[in-house]
C-alpha cells in the first residue's frame, strides 16, 4: 500500500520533471528563434550604414567592385575631396551655416515652450481650454496647408533667403509637440516646493526659474535634442527659403553635391553623407536617456 | 486665487497665442482662401472662385496620377510599417539578454533617417550599379532596374520609410511592457496556446497605441516628400510623384500660389477625412482598459 504511494509519487515527479523540462526546452527555442530573427533582422537593417562609413574611406574602383564593407586600402581621397566641394566654399562653411540655422531655433523653442507649458499647467485663465485644444490641434495639423501663405508672409516681411523664416516661428512655441511633452513632465511634478516659494514672496516667474526650471531640466534636455535633431534633418525648410549657395545648410548642400559633375565621385558623397550623420548620431549615443524618456512622454514622430 | 493671477496664466501662454495667430491660424485660413483665386507671387490676384478646384478634379492629369500615386504609397508604407513594427516589438518582448542593445539598433534608423544623407544612401544603394544589384547579382539573380520601373522605384521609397520602423516599435514596446502579465497566466490556465492568447489578450490592449501610431503614421506619410524628391525626383513617368512634391513644385517652381493651395487643400481635406474616420471608427475597436464594454 505505502509501497504504492512512493511508487505513485515517484512516478508523479517524474511526470512533472519531464513537464518542466519540456517547458524549459521550449523556452529555450523561443529564445533562439527570438535571437535568430533579431539578429538577422539587425544585419539587415543596419548593414546600409555599415556600408556607408566602409565605402566612405574606399576608392570609386573599389566602391563599384564589390558588397563587402572593409576597405582593403582606407584612403582618405572620398573625405579630403569631398570637403572642398565643388562650389567655391568647403563643407566646413555648410556645417558653421547649419550650426547658425540650430543654436539659436533650439534656445528658442526650449526657452518659449517651457515658459507657455508653465502658463498651461500651473494657471487657469480664460480661453485655456480653447488654447490647450488649439495645442492638440497644431500636433496633427499637416503644414503642407500652411506653407504657401507663410511664404508669402516671410516674402513680405523680406525675410527670403535668410535664416529669420526658420528661427523665429520657434521663439513662439511653434512646435506644438514640445509644449505638449513639458506639460507632460510637469504635471508631473508635485507643486508644494513652489507654492512654499510663493509664500516666501517669490513671484510666479521666480518660482519659474528657481524652482521649476531646475527640476524641469532633463525634460528641456530632451526638447532641446529633438529639435537639434529635427533641424539638423530639416531639409524643406531651407529649400523654400534659401536660396544663395553661401547660406546653404549640409542638406542643401548634400544635395547640391548630388545634382553637380560630383554625382560620379561617390567616395566624395558618401563621405560627406558620413559626416552629415554624425553629429545627430553622437548626440543620440550619448544622450539615450533623455531620447527614451521622451519618447515614453509624449509619443514621438519620426 | 485672486483676480490678478486670472491673468497671470494668460501672459505665459501669449507667446504660443501670438504664434498660433500669426504662423498657423491665418495662414491656415489665407491659404483656404488663396485657393480661390488665381495668383501668382509678384503679379495680381484674381478671384476664380472654384475654378482651380475643377481644374484639378477634372482635368488635371498630372494631379490624377499623383493622387493615385500618393494613396498607394500610404496604403503601402503605414499598416506594413505597424505590422512589422509591431512584429518586432513582441519578438524583443521577452526576458532576453541584450535587449536595450536590439532596441537601439533599431531605432537608431529612425533617428538618422530624416536626414538627406540617408535619402543619398538609398539613391547609390539602388543605383544600376549600387550595392543592392551587387548582392543580387552576387545571388544569381538578375540585377533590377529600380529607378527605371514604376513599381520598383515607388518600392525604393517606401522601404526607406519601412526602415524606420523603430519609433513605432520602440512605443509598441513600451505598452506591450506594462500589460499585467496575470492576465497571460489566466490564459493560459483556460488553455489559451500563446498565438491565441496574442489575439485575444495582447491585441485589444494594444489597440489604443495601434491606433495613435496609425494616427501619427499616415499624417507624415501622406507628407513624405524627401525620399521622392532626392531618391527618384518623382519618376519615372511621374510614378513617385507624391502630392507633396506637386504642390512644392507648383507653388515655389511655378510660383503658382492659388492652384498649388488648392492642391493642398484637397491633400488636407484627404487627410482630415481619413483621420476623422479612424476617430470614428475607433470607437468600434479600441479598447481602453477600465472600459465597461468588453
Amino acid at each position: 500500500m505505502s509501497d504504492s504511494i512512493i511508487h505513485s509519487d515517484d512516478k508523479a515527479i517524474e511526470e512533472a520533471e519531464r513537464y518542466l523540462a519540456a517547458q524549459k526546452r521550449r523556452e529555450n527555442i523561443s529564445l533562439a528563434i527570438r535571437y535568430t530573427i533579431l539578429t538577422i533582422v539587425g544585419l539587415i537593417m543596419l548593414y546600409p550604414l555599415i556600408w556607408l562609413v566602409g565605402a566612405s574611406f574606399m576608392t570609386n574602383e573599389e566602391i563599384f567592385g564589390g558588397v563587402g564593407f572593409m576597405p582593403t586600402n582606407p584612403v582618405m581621397d572620398g573625405y579630403a575631396e569631398g570637403w572642398q566641394t565643388s562650389t567655391p566654399y568647403t563643407f566646413g562653411r555648410f556645417f558653421w551655416n547649419t550650426f547658425l540655422i540650430i543654436a539659436p531655433k533650439t534656445i528658442c523653442t526650449v526657452i518659449s515652450c517651457t515658459v507657455v507649458a508653465y502658463g498651461f499647467a500651473r494657471f487657469d485663465f480664460p480661453g485655456k481650454k480653447i488654447l490647450f485644444a488649439a495645442v492638440i490641434g497644431t500636433l496633427l495639423l499637416p503644414n503642407v496647408v500652411t506653407r504657401i501663405p507663410q511664404y508669402m508672409l516671410f516674402n513680405e516681411l523680406g525675410w527670403l533667403d535668410s535664416y529669420l523664416p526658420l528661427w523665429v516661428p520657434s521663439a513662439f512655441a511653434g512646435d506644438a509637440f514640445f509644449v505638449f511633452l513639458l506639460l507632460q513632465f510637469l504635471r508631473s511634478i508635485p507643486r508644494d516646493m513652489e507654492e512654499a516659494a510663493r509664500v516666501d514672496g517669490a513671484t510666479s516667474f521666480q518660482a519659474l526659474i528657481y524652482v521649476v526650471v531646475p527640476m524641469l531640466v532633463p525634460a528641456m534636455i530632451s526638447v532641446g535634442l529633438f529639435q537639434f535633431m529635427w533641424t539638423m534633418d530639416d531639409f524643406l525648410g531651407p529649400l523654400i527659403y534659401i536660396s544663395s549657395v553661401e547660406k546653404f545648410p549640409v542638406s542643401l548642400a548634400l544635395k547640391l553635391s548630388i545634382d553637380t559633375a560630383e554625382s560620379f565621385e561617390w567616395n566624395r558623397i558618401l563621405a560627406m553623407s558620413v559626416l552629415t550623420l554624425l553629429p545627430s548620431l553622437l548626440v543620440f549615443f550619448m544622450s539615450q536617456k533623455y531620447f527614451v524618456e521622451g519618447i515614453s512622454a509624449g509619443g514621438v514622430k519620426g | 486665487m485672486s483676480g490678478d493671477s486670472r491673468l497671470l496664466g494668460f501672459w505665459y501662454v501669449l507667446p504660443y497665442l501670438i504664434g498660433l495667430l500669426v504662423f498657423t491660424a491665418i495662414p491656415f485660413l489665407g491659404s483656404l482662401y488663396l485657393s480661390f483665386t488665381d495668383y501668382r507671387l509678384m503679379q495680381g490676384m484674381d478671384f476664380v472662385g472654384l475654378q482651380n478646384y475643377t481644374d484639378i478634379l477634372t482635368s488635371d492629369r498630372t494631379f490624377a496620377r499623383s493622387f493615385k500615386v500618393t494613396m498607394l504609397f500610404v496604403a503601402l508604407t503605414v499598416p506594413l510599417k505597424l505590422a512589422f513594427a509591431l512584429f518586432i516589438a513582441s519578438i524583443l518582448n521577452a526576458k532576453l539578454k541584450g535587449i536595450g542593445f536590439f532596441r537601439t539598433a533599431y531605432y537608431v534608423p529612425s533617428i538618422l533617417g530624416g536626414s538627406i544623407a540617408v535619402a543619398v544612401l538609398w539613391r547609390y544603394m539602388f543605383a544600376d550599379v549600387g550595392m543592392v544589384n551587387m548582392v543580387l547579382t552576387g545571388l544569381g539573380f538578375k540585377a533590377i532596374n529600380w529607378f527605371g520601373n514604376p513599381g520598383t522605384a515607388l518600392f525604393t521609397i517606401t522601404l526607406l520609410r519601412l526602415w524606420q520602423f523603430g519609433s513605432a516599435m520602440v512605443i509598441f514596446l513600451a505598452a506591450l511592457q506594462s500589460i499585467d502579465k496575470s492576465l497571460y497566466e489566466a490564459a493560459a490556465i483556460d488553455g489559451a496556446k500563446p498565438w491565441r492568447a496574442f489575439f485575444a489578450v495582447t491585441l485589444p490592449l494594444l489597440t489604443p497605441v495601434i491606433f495613435f501610431n496609425l494616427i501619427m503614421q499616415m499624417v507624415q506619410a501622406f507628407q513624405e516628400f524627401n525620399g521622392p524628391y532626392v531618391i527618384t525626383s518623382g519618376g519615372p513617368l511621374k510614378s513617385t510623384y507624391l502630392l507633396p512634391l506637386y504642390i512644392y513644385e507648383m507653388a515655389f517652381k511655378k510660383f503658382d500660389m492659388g492652384y498649388a493651395s488648392a492642391i493642398a487643400w484637397v491633400l488636407f481635406t484627404v487627410i482630415m477625412a481619413l483621420t476623422l474616420i479612424a476617430f470614428w471608427s475607433s470607437k468600434y475597436w479600441v479598447y481602453y482598459a477600465g472600459d465597461k464594454r468588453s
